[in-house]
């Protein structure tokens, strides 16, 4: 008998690409919600820039005109450009969305965590807290916070507005991470970290929270998008953000409800910036968890 | 004259394309088995031994995995040429597959009847009635009693021993010429392995059915084999009978195999022999030889490739320098004595003294709404022993024996219900968490499962320096890199290997990071709970010898945690047997394999097979009856006396108390 035989065969072999390169074959929604996001983004970041007028120049010469070249998204009951308040608009929308987000899920990984590592007494009592926050509807929920604390304006952005988006997020997202967290915490590697005697606050910074990671991502760009829904709500409702400041949610309502049969541009464009900017969250959030997700993959 | 072959696979190559290349699993395999026969197929994991045998099955995961060469012929078909529809047909009913985990093999939701008699209805086209009496009778044959009770439960409701018969059952449903079983044993302990083993191996002669036995468990295969093939680095690099293959290897891969596992008929005090280094990534093998790097014999020739040839009638080798090694001329070193030294301090106080501990858990079983009944699993009952300075006492037992909690107990991972643990004379169990700081850098815990001891997000350096920082054992950072890199060495990695991330390393690496973090905090005590069981027998040794090594060196005193009777018996100066929580048997090693005086050590010292089938065929099969029963609900008296030889009626009565039999010789048993 020769030596082992090698078959001729000639294989053509992916190269490995970067991983930006793969999310946007394997997630072509994902990366068209992305691309979506980034528009949002840099349209927020640089309204100045981009926009053609001032959003709260109130021009009564051009009051409910048209969609138009001048004015593409036609002007609202004060001659304000829509267009214009439309992209300072998701200035506001991303940074309640983004921010709200955050603080939500950061509180609630932490509680979730928590609640997951010392278990027992402390785990029951924390979830039926939690069980008790989930029964609001979260627009209850945030309706209660932002009536009771009231308005509270840094640099322009209403803190406490945030704060209220914010907790309605968080009993979820502890609920999700503490399932998350409870497989983790019965690895060895938490066992060797008790027997080296370290402190809890260390177990759980260090050791447990680095590992929901990939739960927390995805859950933070997917309350992005709810966060920026309640935020347009609440402004619908007259207890987000005020007049002038241009906020999606706010376009909708005020006198847009009196002339939308006359003008429906007024609420059609900003609805429409809502619906874009909360199925882009959604989608790329959901693109992120499949592709983070190992099972997911081939 | 031989009848011809039912399975022959001819020259397979079976390559995998991943986006990081080729990987070339099986390369230039080929073997034959006959109607009746039993072939081991033997290798580390990764060598292709679980590949070839699901490429037979026609199971490689598409599309990644493809035969690429080869033919495997089938009772003169080629079972790659076959369409979808024809191979299915063969599946399950000429040629059917028992896999490792009994656990998750067996679907949860249906009934095992449905199970058994699924293949029956569809390659069969038998009757409910046909089938219904066929599977009664396969439950029998597997030896499950009350069969067609049986037949209506759900997996949840067998123990694994008895799915692993269940699935035996399926396997065997329609008379299959071959059965391919993937570790059929390995999930299974040790007296329930040789249960399973005897039942397979009767049946095969008794239906003249061919049997391939996937394992990595030389004792398995010595024991029951008729034919092995040894695969390294998917080649087959040895390939003869039973043996040949042990008692006259002739590929030094597979002496060096032989000679790295502990064995229970062989003296103790030798050093293990090991294999160094690491098996070759299949992405990018070596050239030539592709044991050379790790071999002891590499001489020039060895950069050529060696071609398997027969160096005597039906014994083939995979290496150049066979005749050498058949004629004598090459010999491998005697093995080392384990330098013996005083290295136990039998006079001083004991390091580590356990009096009367006891663990109860508390099970909550749901009944009506409001009627939910609690009930204690005795997880440790009653266990006391001491341990002295520089020992290694070895803890042995089946799964659900408590010996695992004995050790978080010994850690403090859990809360002793009863008794106490003194470590140089200071009560750990009755500590406040604070208290324990200062005892915790002392008692430190190496784990079985190397894939999750470590903390996937932090590199190995991180790993090892975070004890050495938070107990400000070293004054700064720089210190503490330059001790990561003295530790690693220490553990036999390089300093280098700081920066990696543990899915970076192999098994054996981690497991030694393992050690390393262990050691950072300078400890007195370590509590090695199963630390070689999920590693490669040529790791295995590895890393056997460095907790022997480390010991010497350092003084260390082990509470060595294993279910593997070889291994412990090699590495431990005394040793506890445990069974359903209680202590059976303590004595020194040596007097305990030598001479044991519980009929449980007994069973269990029966029931481990020992890679040498001359020693095996010795033996009569005394397979220990029965399983073990729920810790939940214990046996009255003696827990043991359900499956004891020597159980009366005293024995439901009397709870036996350890007494010291011969001096050092303690035994829990009122007929010894």
């Amino acid at each position: 008998m020769a030596a082992v035989s090698q078959p001729t065969v000639t294989y053509n072999i992916r190269k490995r690409r970067p991983a930006l390169v793969e999310f946007c074959i394997a997630q072509p929604l994902g990366a068209i919600s992305g691309v979506a996001i980034l528009v949002m983004l840099f349209a927020g970041m640089f309204a100045e820039l981009v926009a053609p007028y001032d959003p709260l120049t109130i021009n009564f010469g051009a009051m409910l005109a048209a969609p138009s070249a001048e004015h593409p998204m036609g002007t609202d009951a004060f001659g304000r450009d829509i267009f214009s308040r439309v992209i300072y608009g998701a200035r506001t929308a991303l940074t309640i969305g983004f921010f709200s987000s955050l603080f939500g899920c950061t509180l609630g990984a932490v509680i979730g965590v928590s609640s997951a590592y010392f278990g027992g007494r402390i785990d029951m009592a924390v979830q039926r807290f939690i069980d008790v926050m989930l029964a609001f509807p979260i627009i209850v929920l945030a309706l209660v916070v932002v009536a009771m604390l009231g308005r509270n304006l840094v640099g322009g952005v209403d803190v406490n507005l945030i704060v209220a988006i914010a907790i309605p997020i968080v009993p979820k997202v502890a609920r999700v991470v503490r399932s998350a967290a409870l497989s983790i915490r019965e690895m060895p590697y938490i066992d060797a970290a008790r027997a080296a005697g370290f402190s809890h606050t260390r177990i759980i910074f260090r050791h447990m929270v680095p590992n929901v990671s990939a739960p927390f991502l995805i859950m933070f760009t997917a309350f992005i998008a709810q966060a920026i829904l309640l935020e347009a709500s609440l402004s619908f409702l007259g207890l987000g953000v005020t007049e002038p400041t241009p906020a999606w949610g706010l376009m909708l309502s005020g006198n847009a409800s009196d002339f939308y049969r006359e003008a429906p541009w007024m609420i059609l464009f900003p609805g429409l910036a809502i619906s874009v900017a909360v199925f882009a969250f959604n989608l790329f959030g959901d693109s992120l968890r499949d592709w983070l997700d190992p099972k997911f993959k081939v | 004259m031989l009848a011809p072959p039912l399975l022959s696979v001819e020259d397979l190559h079976v390559h995998f394309v991943t986006s990081r290349g080729v990987v070339r699993a099986v390369e230039g395999v080929s073997y034959e088995i006959r109607p009746g026969e039993v072939l081991a197929i033997v290798g580390e994991s990764g060598c292709g031994k679980s590949v070839s045998s699901l490429a037979v099955m026609r199971l490689l995961a598409k599309p990644a995995g493809r035969v690429v060469h080869g033919r495997i012929m089938f009772e003169g078909v080629n079972l790659l040429e076959l369409s979808d529809e024809e191979m299915r047909e063969r599946r399950g009913r000429d040629i059917s597959m028992i896999f490792q985990e009994p656990m998750t093999s067996l679907n949860p939701v249906l009934p095992i009847g449905l199970q058994i008699k699924e293949p029956l209805f569809i390659h069969l086209k038998m009757t409910e009635e046909q089938a219904q009496a066929r599977a009664v009778e396969l439950l029998k044959m597997v030896g499950i009693t009350d069969p067609e009770r049986r037949l209506d439960q759900y997996p949840h409701q067998f123990s694994g021993g008895m799915r692993q018969r269940v699935m035996i059952a399926i396997g065997l449903a329609c008379n299959p010429k071959l059965i391919i079983a993937d570790e059929p044993t390995t999930a299974l302990d040790v007296t329930i392995q040789a249960q399973i083993l005897e039942l397979m191996k009767e049946l095969s002669r008794k239906l003249n059915i061919a049997l391939i036995v996937i394992t990595h468990n030389l004792g398995v295969v010595a024991r029951y084999a008729d034919r092995v093939n040894v695969m390294y680095a998917a080649r087959v690099v040895e390939q003869g009978t039973a043996d040949q293959v042990f008692l006259a290897p002739r590929h030094p891969y597979a002496m060096g195999l032989m000679r790295s596992v502990p064995r229970l008929d062989q003296p103790r005090g030798l050093k293990l022999e090991t294999i160094e280094g690491l098996p070759p990534n299949l992405l990018d093998p070596p050239k030539g030889c592709r044991f050379a790097a790790r071999c002891a014999f590499k001489a020039e020739i060895c950069a050529q490739d060696p071609p398997l040839v027969e160096i005597e009638a039906g014994h083939f080798s995979a290496c150049l320098r066979a005749p050498e090694l058949a004629a004598g001329t090459l010999k491998p070193a005697p093995q080392a004595r384990v330098d013996a030294g005083v290295r136990i301090a039998k006079d001083a106080p004991p390091l580590l003294d356990v009096q009367g501990l006891k663990k109860f858990f508390t099970v909550t079983r749901k009944g009506g709404l409001f009627s939910n009944t609690t009930s204690q699993v005795r997880a440790v009952n009653d266990v006391s022993f001491k341990i002295a300075p520089g020992e290694t006492l070895g803890l042995v037992g089946e799964s659900g024996c408590g010996k695992t909690t004995i050790g978080r107990l010994v850690l403090r991972l859990e809360n002793p219900t009863e008794g106490a643990i003194k470590f140089k004379g200071e009560d750990i169990a009755a500590k406040s968490l604070n208290e324990l700081r200062d005892i915790r850098r002392k008692i430190q815990v190496i784990f079985q499962d190397p894939y999750s001891s470590l903390n996937p997000r932090m590199t190995i350096g991180q790993i090892i320096a975070e004890p050495l920082m938070v107990y400000k054992i070293v004054p700064n950072a720089k210190a503490a890199a330059e001790r990561v890199a003295e530790l690693l060495v220490q553990v036999g990695l390089f300093a280098y290997m700081a920066e990696r991330y543990p899915h970076e390393m192999s098994g054996g690496q981690r497991q030694r990071v393992g050690i390393a973090r262990a050691l950072a905090m300078e400890p007195e005590f370590i509590v090695c709970d199963e630390p070689v069981s999920a590693l490669d027998v040529s790791i295995q040794g590895q890393i056997i010898n460095l907790l022997e090594n480390l010991q010497h060196k350092l003084n260390l005193t082990y509470l060595f945690i294993a279910h593997d009777l070889a291994v412990v018996r090699h590495i431990s100066d005394r040793v506890v047997v445990m069974y359903l929580g209680r202590l059976m048997e303590m004595a020194d090693g040596d007097a305990l394999y030598a001479e044991p005086l519980h009929p449980y050590t007994k069973a269990l010292l029966d029931a481990a097979p020992v890679p040498d089938p001359s020693v095996e065929r010795a033996r009569a099969p005394r397979a220990l009856k029965g399983e073990t029963p729920s810790p939940l609900n214990p046996p009255s008296g003696c827990v043991f006396h359900t499956r004891c030889p020597l159980a009366d009626g005293d024995c439901k009565k009397i709870v036996p108390e350890p007494r010291e039999v011969k001096p050092g010789h303690f035994v829990a048993c009122i007929k010894v």
